[in-house]
């Protein structure tokens, strides 16, 4: 029947990315793209103290601007029942606008409501706030002694928020204890911001019937709906959350903002659009943050360097209110993978955070919960260990390495790695990156007193969140689903609860549904982010799309060609159980002459099903079994200048396994974009406060994000071990090279440091910190 | 971001500018590229009430050479980076900032003479001006006048440009064939501004001893800064490892910078030696003089 013999498989094509020439050409679509008539800007008052009591709120100049409509304030809010958030985990609220008084700099104090950006601005500016300053708590250490009380809104009348801690204490101590070996450091992972290019924003309007329709950039829209109903007690089917194109997340889009809750108050109380979008200090400023915790790493080994017992010790800065957007019942994330690739008998892990005068957040930055804060922990660990043991940290590593055939391999913190092969990993990198050859020139540069260094990280994440039994938000277990249409002449849309913000879903997605259907990528069209169409799902973040939207639609798209099946019988005039699927077509067991091809089956379905039911199409909500945990084995090498402190990305190689891959080109974009980040991370990102509490990067002045000049050449190479649970074997990438560079990027310039007697270095690895180092070093070499 | 509302004037003419200037007084402003001005109103530090742009005056637009390097009022960064003579050995100095000033889109926009005017402590032409031995062309009630560099450069922000005059334009004195110069810039990042910076330009005499060198660093006080020290030492001397190390240090010496997010006092003091020397030895090297 079928004259079409040349079908080809999607899987593992780098097909270009569908989504591309719509934002090349400037004609994406985002949240301030859109207009409405009728519509009102609104701009935020921000307070200028990090910790003050309101004395009071004038907004009669204010009113009179021209052009201003309106201003609310935190007490207009409370009135209405909605002065507070809850916040996604649901161990904190948040204020909307202050009540009473303001808990950092920056922090929302009424929102201003105009006919003109500008307007909204100068009636911004002429809001009269008066301030009575109170002391200022500016790091988690001072917030611990309790001397100034910072949220006597809670019950509890402290600044610890909680303590959380996994594995067995007094096992690790005695096993520490009982070490021959034993090192321990402090290490900071600064306070840094995912800053997307397009800020947050939003349009609020409610149509005649009183509808409220809200675009809005977020990576979650269905937990956006679910959380505006909550908040504002709107009932769930009277919102339509519309998340359009997205200028970049990278987390900062996961949680609800008080901007949202006013723009909507906004447009409710006026009756018109309200349109809100944050400035850039806004974002750098007040918007969930990442990392910032302070970490007491601890490791023993015997002298052979095996390892006998990790134990880490975190105190962990949240600013002002809870606001990390962790699983309910993680408060610090995923911190459990800290003992990352290697086979430690006994570990314990806690975790302490404070509440200080700072933005509020914790977000995952490019990584699943706490991840990249763990890996960085236990990877500079390592080679802090080697170094006191005088041994490589290659070969550290290897001696401790999970084997492969140890997987599934339970982790002394409480997870299943799913699958691995880390030996092989380095291997691939080593062989690559000629670590023979560089140790060799490295020596001799030594001899010449010149700095080089190498550094490696084989890391391991845990991303896919996750199993109901354990992960939800604010209830809602975190699951995802996919949808799928398949229309008569054999294109389709696909749906799914995820949502792209660069990640190239419109393309992956397509990739995924066309490989199980024998269909063309370039005719599945794929449609995310409007909550009245797409079916309900936790959004995208964590490296969650691949491992759970991704699993939905792969076996949708099963159900599907089951469906097919039936209506191919009926084509081939044979038993359903005589059909096979084969080379992307049905055929007639064992007569490959007899086949008809998806398209065929398609158009049947919609014109000569027989006895089946028409249509085709499937959905399919997806509550994965395990997590996902994709590895790594990154190099860097470079060259460190004396006299002015520069650090030169001379080489950096990336060898990722992330199981399955199904468009390597976006891979390879994905691995290069979030090592971009974590080369920004490791040199030149820290939202830095002042010890009063004022922020000193409010934009990218000062916040710095590498451009292409700066930017080290990215080598990348894969393995691939496919995950077992997972319907395509497909782990999750976007973040591993945020997750694992940084502390390759460190171990390289400790490393080109490591003569000097140089064991470690915080990030972010300034020009000023290397050239201090170096100078103090070499103080100290000369007093011995 | 949004700046305070303002008042705007299009310029037909450099006489017409300097008539709006006049007549509109204090709170008018000259736009150039706007790559300075525009940020500082958006962010509402500065508030001027009427803007007087000189975008569209096509005979502030130009760079000539005549013996003297001149460029007038809207000469762009963008255009200094792609002259012809910009390879030549005695507009090194000049190559060198062309290429390090802000980052490529910037210099699209941003001009010379603009940036003398604003005379930011960290902008790299005010210090490349001062080593350069540069001169400004200043319009003013009286007419046109020069002014020599190092009193052009008042203090942070502030010039010699009065309330309602103007700057033409900026004249760089023509380098004889014994002469080169470096400029040599440690930024964060492309289109940070300098964390140091060292603009050098020497001369040579025929035996090889120094006639004059100029010497001045960016980021390093509240001004740009001459290194009257390092000038003084290099004079009428043959250049030595020894003497470049002193002129360093002299430099270092001078240089009174603030600690910022770029770095401590001690480390861009530091910078400062190392950065002069580096640019002393470049500018001798591409004079075939080996240090
Ligand atoms: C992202 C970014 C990075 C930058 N990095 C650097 C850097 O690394 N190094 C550096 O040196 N600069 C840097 N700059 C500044 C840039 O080089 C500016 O262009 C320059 O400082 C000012 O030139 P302009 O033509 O844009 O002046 P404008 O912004 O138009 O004007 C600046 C000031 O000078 C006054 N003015 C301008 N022309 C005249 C005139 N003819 N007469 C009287 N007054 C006048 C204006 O009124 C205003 O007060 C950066 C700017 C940006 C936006």
């Amino acid at each position: 029947m079928s004259t079409d013999t040349t079908i080809k498989g999607s899987l593992g094509v780098p097909m270009k990315r569908k989504e591309d020439p719509r934002f090349i050409q400037g004609k994406g679509n985002y949240v301030d793209d859109l207009s409405f008539p009728g519509m009102l800007y609104m701009a935020l008052v921000r307070s200028p103290y990090p910790h003050a009591e309101i004395a009071g709120i004038d907004i009669s100049e204010a009113m009179k601007v021209p052009g201003v409509v309106a201003v609310i304030t935190g007490k207009d809010l409370e009135a209405a029942g909605l002065g507070w958030l809850p916040t996604f985990h649901g161990l904190d609220k948040q204020m909307v606008l202050a009540i009473g008084k303001v808990l950092f700099q920056y922090q929302e104090v009424a929102a201003v409501f105009a006919e003109s950006r500008g307007a909204a601005a100068d009636g911004a500016e002429a809001v009269q706030v008066d301030y009575n300053p109170l002391p200022v708590v500016a790091d988690p250490f001072t917030s611990k002694k309790d001397e100034v009380l910072l949220r006597p809104d809670r019950e509890a009348k402290t600044n610890h928020i909680y303590h959380w801690e996994v594995g067995d204490r007094d096992r690790t101590d005695q096993a520490l204890q009982a070490s021959e070996k034993r090192i321990r450091q402090r290490m900071w992972f600064p306070r840094c911001h995912p800053a997307p290019l397009e800020p947050c924003g939003c349009v609020a309007q409610f149509d005649k019937m009183g509808r409220l329709h809200f675009h809005v950039t977020s990576q979650a829209p269905h937990v956006y709906r679910t959380a505006v109903s909550l908040v504002t007690g709107i009932p769930e089917d009277k919102i339509h959350v519309i998340s359009p194109d997205i200028g970049g997340g990278f987390g900062n889009k996961v949680p609800v903002y008080p901007g949202y809750v006013c723009a909507i108050v906004g447009a409710l109380k006026i009756g018109r659009p309200v349109k809100w979008i944050e400035s850039r200090t806004e974002n750098l400023t007040s918007t969930g943050f990442a990392r910032d915790y302070h970490m007491d790493v601890e490791i023993g080994a015997k002298a052979d360097g095996t390892v006998t017992a990790l134990k880490v010790s975190t105190t962990a800065d949240h600013g002002a209110f809870d606001a990390a957007a962790d699983p309910s019942k993680y408060p610090a994330g995923m911190f459990g993978i800290v003992t990352g690739s290697y086979t430690f008998p006994t570990a314990h892990a806690e975790v302490d955070a404070f509440f200080t005068n700072k933005a509020p957040g914790g977000i995952a930055y490019r990584c699943s919960f706490r991840v990249t804060e763990a890996s960085f922990a236990i990877e500079r660990g390592m080679d802090i260990l080697a170094d006191e043991l005088g041994m490589d940290p290659v070969e550290l590593r290897r001696k401790n390495f999970v084997k492969k055939e140890q997987f599934p391999f339970p982790s002394v913190l409480g997870f299943t790695y799913d699958s691995g092969d880390y030996h092989k990993t380095l291997e691939v990198a080593l062989e690559k990156i000629g670590y023979q050859a560089l140790l060799k020139e490295q020596a001799e540069k030594r001899a010449k007193g010149e700095l080089m260094g190498i550094g490696i990280s084989t890391f391991t994440e845990v991303v896919g969140a996750g199993p109901s039994k354990h992960f939800d938000i604010l209830g809602i277990k975190m699951f995802d689903s996919a949808e799928i249409r398949i229309h008569p002449t054999g294109s389709g849309i696909v749906r799914t609860g995820a949502k792209s913000q660069g990640q190239g879903h419109e393309t992956t997605w397509a990739q995924i549904v066309a490989e199980e259907l024998g269909l063309d990528p370039q005719n599945i069209l794929v449609e995310e982010g409007d909550t009245d169409t797409a079916p309900y799902g936790l959004g995208t973040y964590a490296s969650r799309s691949t491992p759970t939207a991704g699993a939905a639609l792969a076996m949708a798209a099963r159900r599907v060609r089951e469906r097919a099946r039936k209506i191919a019988a009926h084509l081939l005039e044979v038993g359903e159980g005589d059909v096979e699927w084969k080379d992307y077509k049905f055929q007639v067991k064992g007569v490959p002459a007899k086949s008809v091809t998806m398209k065929e089956v398609a158009f049947a379905a919609y014109t000569n099903m027989g006895q089946n039911e028409p249509g085709l199409e499937a959905t399919q909500y997806y509550d994965p079994p395990n997590m996902t945990f994709p590895h790594g084995a990154y190099i860097a090498v470079v060259d460190v200048d004396r006299d002015t402190g520069e650090v030169k990305v001379r080489r950096f190689l990336a060898v990722d396994d992330c199981g399955t891959i199904i468009n390597p080109m976006i891979v390879e974009g994905q691995v290069h974009g979030g090592l971009t980040e974590g080369f920004a991370i490791a040199f030149m990102q820290e939202i830095q406060y002042d010890k009063d509490g004022n922020n000193l990067n409010t934009n990218f002045t000062d916040y710095l994000v590498p451009t292409s000049l700066e930017t080290p050449h990215w080598e990348t190479a894969h393995t691939v071990t496919p995950s077992p649970h997972h319907p395509i074997g497909a782990k999750g990438v976007g973040e591993s090279p945020n997750v694992g560079s940084p502390a390759a990027f460190v171990n390289a310039v400790v490393d080109a440091l490591s003569p000097l007697g140089v064991r470690h270095i915080e990030m972010p690895v300034t020009r000023d910190k290397v050239w201090r180092a170096i100078r103090d070093a070499e103080a100290k070499k000369g007093q011995s | 971001m949004i700046p305070a509302a303002f008042d705007y004037r299009r310029a037909g003419s450099a006489d017409d500018a300097f008539a709006q200037l006049q007549k509109l007084g204090g709170d008018a402003r000259v736009l150039a590229g706007g790559q300075s001005l525009i940020p500082a109103m958006r962010f509402r530090l500065a508030r001027p009430s009427v803007l007087v742009d000189i975008n569209g005056v096509a005979e502030l637009d130009y760079i000539t050479m005549n013996g003297a390097l001149t460029l007038g009022a809207i000469a762009r960064d963008s255009a200094v980076e792609r002259a012809s003579w910009i390879g030549e050995r005695g507009w090194s100095l000049i190559h060198d900032v062309s290429r390090v000033v802000a980052d490529p889109v910037v210099r699209q926009m941003g001009t010379v003479v603009g940036s003398l005017c604003h005379n930011d402590p960290s902008g790299d032409w005010p210090a490349v001006a001062l080593a350069a031995r540069a001169e400004m062309v200043v319009r003013g009630k009286d007419g046109q006048r020069t002014v020599p560099i190092d009193q052009f450069l008042v203090d942070s922000f502030t010039t010699a440009v009065q309330e309602g005059e103007m700057a033409l334009a900026v004249r760089f004195p023509a380098p004889d064939d014994r002469t080169a110069g470096s400029y040599q810039k440690v930024e964060r990042k492309v289109g940070d501004y300098a964390t140091a910076a060292a603009a050098v330009q020497v001369s040579l005499n025929a035996d090889g001893t120094v006639r004059g060198a100029g010497i001045a660093l960016s980021s390093a006080g509240p001004c740009a800064v001459r290194v009257t020290d390092a000038e003084a030492l290099l004079k009428g001397q043959t250049p030595t490892a020894d003497l470049i190390r002193a002129a360093g240090e002299a430099a270092a010496k001078q240089s009174d910078p603030q600690a910022d997010l770029r770095g401590s006092v001690e480390y861009k003091k530091n910078l400062a030696g190392v950065l002069v020397s580096r640019g002393l030895r470049q500018a001798l090297a591409r004079l075939g003089v080996q240090s």
